[in-house]
């Protein structure tokens, strides 16, 4: 039995009433990489931080070489020998790369004769690994792909045998998530054992050994990877749940509404994150983008809504150019016929400790409906929310209560209710249905496909492939700032995945000019 | 001849001046490189103060006083990491509240023991820090240029006094060469980074935020018992804020922080200097304006106008481990 | 983790934790006392006697209270949102600067109620410009307001003693301070209306600014909750993001906010300088303006908690007055304690006791439901 590096028994973990995993056995073997997938919220992170320290398991048990020890922080974990690249990088922005390696290893009071026994080890760790940094550079210089490198050779440093990657290719480029996993194969090679988190199969299926699957919390099958498949392990880690078929006629395109051109833009630290985007939205259609997060779609939508500014090109709504290099704000937009569902509800869409009815105004709170002069109509804004509440069926029917009382799904009806009623032109969704129970993802699908039926142009912007295909007309893929092609809704899941992953094939694309040339000759 | 004269007794008040700013700027300048803001950094001093005085007129120790001094600062300082640290609290709330407290404590608790109106009884020679002659002083004090500088400037301070200057290059060691320096400075700019490194975050900002109050009290002990003899009601006079002007100025360096004391030392020497007398072509410049410059400085800093002072990422923020 | 916020009934949260964390903090300062040898009971009973006691002290204690209602609004409608004005004090001294100008050019000539307006506008005007140059830097540099606002308030202090010393002083006086004013600079007391309630306040200087921090509290609810104004600013406070989504101008909204705050401060100066010595004399403020983060802390930032707060600071300074008659241990520098106390717990510390509360209504009804259940069966 002492072939397993890590044996987790019948682990469990609550908050509160969210029973985060459920019983979970795991078995990695040494020597070998261990994939976990499953979807966001399936409880993968959970039981990694359980393992690394960073929680504390209600029941079961941890053993590592075959001996049960309990871990009761970080450095407990690392004691055992397990080392973990989280996904957002635990670096010190302005340390040196060797600062950031020592940090927690010093090895004395005095750091003097740490970083020069830092510095030679460090020098064989690159040599050995193919890890190669320049010790002395300072983080916020070093591009993304160096800082998770840096993260690697700080769990090396600590000599760790197992390593935990959550999410590692999430933030890097295809070549830089190539190169990581030669790094992986190599480390593999030398014997360590490591457990990769992810969503994407394609990585599961080109470096894991052994996979395992996770869905609501519970550790639902473990295969080896060369006798299974993407089909197979895809079904496990949705299981059968009703497929989001959502039942909508052929699209009817107009006229064109919303046309971005050459459109840059760069996020607060100057980084490009928006680059050279074209593309044009119809009155009638959903113009899905899909993408993994963090390819820029979170700073398009806010350019287009006005939130943030572009360092150069055009959007034209309407036939009207706007000022998006500066001079557009979101009220300039909204007045413009424009209404936006934002990504995160929690920080953007809704003010939590606003009342219901507060937050049902928030964004057109300088209509005149809902003004008497300097003074806030408050009759008629509690009236309107009233009838929103039941036309949208929000729970509780309460427009005084705490918007934060609500539940998610509630939520985000709030949100869809206040923007889908100012009647807009354009509709400029983002993530409509994350962290939302089954029953509103059908309501608030179904309120955006009759909102295309009414004729308005709607851009669609989701981390759910699923939900980008069974809602959108045309898709558009979005990597590393730039659309890397469209697609229609049918294409393949792989097409999509490898384009989500900046791999362009050519056997589809040459279909793409086609379609994208007859809709130019529709235009004009 | 008259003009050198008159510039060693400016910079000789400049050093005096200073001391206790830099003193209480090095004591912010640990709190908030571990990401703990403290503007309750006159109200440690004011403490520190009145209990270095109490404690060495009781046992005529200057020793037992600077313990004291320092004990009773590390408390205050103690209250704040509690209600920052483990509570989560409101830092600059907190630093308001210590401030009240000690203003009003130390009167109270000094009338109602000492019944000198606030005062504490003034200290016996024994019991305060004395000047200190440095070797060979009065045999130098003759000679020209050297003479004035070695025996007038450098000798006859306080222990306190070399003691602040000493903790400059100190302190930067501690923050650059030290393991403790190296965390403190990290916990201040991504505690999640130290956290997950399996160094604990509330022990270590506890650690930063004691060694403020530590030096807090070195601060106060300076005031009561080296440049007076017993403390005053309010002796601080705002010096706690001007040190946190110096810090902010000093863009939290403390070679830097050094650098901005003795600048707002030199503007309080000048401004005593300047008290009603002409400056050729400016003419009489108001003393209050002199004493309102470090803080117009400061804000004209703040302002970036003159580079741009960056604090520490973390600052402010209380630590919530999540993910 | 979650225990602390877990949901307690409204008058748990808006009613006891803020009366034990405040009872706490009397405790304390009763333990301060009696470390000055003196009994904290026998104080207590000063406390409230000099306050309530008789006619005058009731006066004084809502002399000092008005006061207190226009700094304590100042910090609140800055939290509102989410600045914290440390600088309310030195808001109020350049207030003063309004007040005094109002009433030295139109003591003589005009009646009290021509001058009082021009005087609240004048102090209104003078307290919002010191408020405005840390708003613009904050909104547009990003310079930390707490920072720039305790800086001023060391400005205002220097900028009003070289005043009072070398421009308002008449020639031929020593104090620093301007002259009296004439009879169209003095607000009337308000000792006829009290008068009707059989309240004789007596020499007490309070005067019809009691009233105008009334009708202030009374606007700055209006303002927070019932204009598009109070909306942008509470949006703004409570999620910055937000605001940004909904397409309010942060700038617009932080400058206004603090110029409504400053505003609020510089009203202050109203009670002192006209209502009481009819001069402007040096540091008339007296910390009032830190004061008003305790009332504002206290009163949870809404004026209907901010009166009663602002009225309880001055039951604290006018029956420490009577205490420090009596207890030669104690001086008003107690208040200072006080005030240091109320502002840890009902700021700082402000979830402290929760837990232990959440733990004491959940016990409670772990044990309702339990024995609903045995009823049941």
């Amino acid at each position: 039995m002492n072939n397993f590096a890590i044996e987790l028994q019948k682990i469990n973990k609550s908050f509160g009433p969210v029973h985060a995993n459920k019983d979970i056995d795991l078995k990695v073997s040494k020597g070998t990489i261990h994939g976990i997938i499953g979807e966001n919220g399936a409880g993968k992170s959970t039981l990694m931080s359980i393992l690394y320290g960073f929680y504390h398991a209600d029941s079961g048990n941890i053993l590592i070489d075959g001996n049960a020890i309990t871990i009761k922080d970080s450095n407990a974990a690392i004691a055992a020998g397990i080392g973990m690249v989280h996904q957002h990088f635990m670096l010190v922005e302005n340390f040196s790369i060797l600062e950031n390696i020592i940090l927690g290893a010093e090895g004395g009071q005095l750091l003097n004769s740490g970083i020069a026994n830092a510095r030679s080890e460090l020098k064989r760790l690159s040599d050995e690994y193919g890890l190669d940094v320049d010790p002395d550079a300072i983080i916020e210089d070093v591009p993304i792909g160096v800082q998770q490198r840096v993260e690697i050779l700080k769990t090396l440093y600590r000599g760790a045998d197992i390593l935990i990657l959550d999410e590692p290719t999430g933030v890097l480029t295809p070549a830089e998530a190539d190169q990581l996993f030669e790094i992986l194969e190599l480390l593999k090679q030398q014997g360590k054992t490591i457990i990769l988190i992810t969503h994407k199969l394609r990585e599961i299926m080109a470096i894991t050994d052994d996979v395992s699957v996770m869905r609501r919390g519970e550790m639902v099958a473990t295969r080896t990877t060369k006798d299974t498949n993407v089909e197979e392990l895809a079904e496990l880690m949705v299981g059968r749940r009703v497929l989001l078929q959502v039942e909508k006629g052929p699209a009817d395109p107009k006229d064109v509404v919303l046309k971005v051109e050459n459109l840059n833009v760069r996020d607060g630290r100057g980084v490009p994150m928006v680059k050279d985007v074209s593309f044009e939205v119809r009155a009638g259609e959903i113009v899905g983008i899909a993408g993994v997060a963090g390819n820029g779609q979170s700073e398009l939508m806010e350019c287009i809504t006005g939130i943030e500014h572009a360092e150069s090109g055009r959007i034209i709504l309407n036939g009207e150019p706007i000022g998006v290099t500066g001079g557009s704000t979101p009220s300039d937009m909204r007045d413009r016929g424009m209404a936006h569902v934002p990504e995160d509800r929690h920080h953007m869409g809704l003010v939590l400790p606003f009342e219901e009815s507060e937050n049902s105004i928030l964004g057109i709170h300088q209509r005149p409906e809902y003004n008497k002069g300097i003074f806030l109509d408050i009759e008629n804004i509690r009236k309107d929310a009233n009838e929103k509440i039941e036309k949208y069926d929000i729970r509780p029917p309460n427009n005084r209560l705490k918007t934060a009382n609500f539940s998610g799904g509630n939520q985000q009806k709030i949100v869809i209710a206040r923007e889908i009623e100012t009647n807009p032109e354009v509709l400029i969704v983002g993530q409509p249905t994350r962290g939302v129970d089954v029953g509103a993802i059908e309501f608030i699908h179904r309120r955006i496909i009759e909102m295309r039926d009414a004729g308005k142009a709607i851009l669609l912007i989701s981390v759910e492939l699923d939900e980008i295909r069974s809602l959108a007309d045309r898709v558009l893929v979005m990597f590393d700032g730039k659309i890397v092609g469209e697609r229609t809704p049918e294409t393949e899941e792989g097409a999509f995945g490898l384009l989500m992953a900046g791999i362009e094939d050519s056997d589809n694309s040459t279909s793409n000019p086609e379609q994208s040339t007859a809709q130019n000759g529709e235009a004009g | 001849m008259e003009f050198f004269e008159t510039t060693i007794l400016v910079l000789q008040s400049t050093i005096r001046l200073s001391v206790p700013l830099i003193f209480a700027a090095l004591a912010g300048l640990y709190s908030e490189r571990s990401g703990v803001f403290d503007i309750g950094l006159e109200g440690k001093m004011l403490a520190g103060a009145f209990a270095g005085a109490a404690i060495a007129s009781l046992y005529e120790s200057a020793m037992f006083g600077l313990l004291g001094a320092v004990i009773v600062s590390m408390g205050f300082a103690l209250i704040h990491a509690f209600a920052s640290i483990t509570q989560r609290g409101n830092q600059i709330v907190s630093g308001v509240a210590i401030n009240f407290i000690a203003a009003g404590a130390t009167v109270i608790l000094g009338q109602a023991w000492f019944r000198q109106g606030g005062r504490t009884p003034s200290l016996s020679s024994d019991a305060k820090f004395n000047a200190i002659e440095l070797p060979f002083a009065a045999e130098l004090a003759d000679v020209p240029i050297i003479g004035p500088i070695y025996s007038d400037l450098l000798s006859g301070h306080f222990a306190l006094t070399y003691l602040a200057f000493a903790l400059v290059p100190f302190t930067w060691w501690v923050l650059f060469r030290t393991r403790f320096g190296l965390r403190l400075r990290a916990v201040g700019e991504n505690p999640a980074a130290v956290d997950t490194a399996g160094i604990s975050v509330i022990w270590l900002r506890y650690r930063a935020v004691l060694c403020c109050g530590a030096l807090c009290g070195f601060a106060g002990a300076y005031l009561s018992m080296a440049i007076s003899a017993g403390f005053g009601k309010n002796m601080t006079a705002g010096s706690g804020f001007i040190a946190l002007a110096a810090l902010i100025f000093a863009k939290w360096k403390p070679v830097n922080v050094m650098l901005a004391c003795l600048l707002f030392g030199f503007l309080n020497a000048m401004e005593i200097r300047l008290q009603g007398k002409e400056l050729p072509l400016i003419g009489e410049i108001p003393i209050q304006f002199m004493q309102a410059l470090p803080y117009i400085l400061t804000v004209i800093l703040l302002a970036g106008f003159i580079g741009k002072a960056i604090p520490p990422k973390a600052g402010g923020v209380p630590y919530v481990k999540e993910r | 983790m979650a225990a602390p916020y877990a949901k307690l009934p409204k008058w748990v949260d808006f009613g006891l934790i803020p009366v034990i964390n405040i009872l706490v903090a009397f405790l304390i300062s009763g333990l301060v006392v009696w470390l000055a040898d003196e009994s904290p009971l026998q104080a207590a009973g000063l406390l409230i006697k000099g306050a309530f006691g008789y006619g005058e002290g009731i006066g004084y204690t809502l002399f000092y209270a008005t006061s207190f209602v226009f700094t304590g609004l100042s910090v609140a409608i800055a939290i509102h949102c989410g600045l914290f004005n440390i600088g309310s004090e030195g808001q109020a001294y350049i207030g003063g600067i309004g007040v005094a100008l109002a009433c030295l050019a139109f003591d003589s000539t005009l009646p009290w109620f021509l001058v009082f307006p021009i005087a609240i506008v004048g102090a209104a005007i003078f307290g919002a410009l010191w408020a405005f140059i840390p708003a613009y830097l904050q909104a547009k540099r990003g310079s930390h307001i707490v920072i720039t606002t305790i800086m001023f308030n060391f400005i205002a202090a220097s900028l009003m003693i070289y005043l009072l010393v070398d421009v308002f002083k008449p020639d031929g006086t020593m104090a620093p301070q301007t002259r009296g004013f004439a009879e169209g600079g003095q607000l009337p007391r308000l000792d006829w209306l009290f008068g009707i309630f059989g309240i004789r306040t007596g020499a007490a200087p309070l005067n019809i600014s009691f009233l105008l921090a009334l009708m202030a509290a009374f606007v700055v609810w209006v303002i927070i909750w019932r204009t598009r104004l109070g909306y942008e600013i509470r949006t703004r406070g409570f999620s910055p993001t937000a605001a940004k989504y909904a397409g309010i101008n942060e700038t617009r909204v932080i400058i206004i906010t603090m110029m409504i705050s400053g505003g609020l401060a510089g009203m202050m100066a109203l009670n002192p300088i006209m209502g009481d010595q009819h001069q402007m004399q040096l540091d008339f403020v007296a910390g009032a303006g830190f004061v008003g983060i305790a009332v504002a802390l206290m009163g949870r930032n809404h004026p209907a908690g901010i009166i009663p707060a602002a009225i309880l600071f001055g039951v604290l300074y006018q029956g420490g007055a009577e205490i420090s008659f009596e207890m030669p241990n104690i001086s008003r520098d107690m208040i200072v304690i006080i005030q240091g106390l109320v502002i840890l717990f009902a700021g700082a510390l402000e979830n402290m006791f929760r837990p232990f509360i959440v733990m004491f209504f959940a016990g409670l009804q772990k044990s309702n439901s339990s024995s609903a259940i045995e009823a049941g069966e």
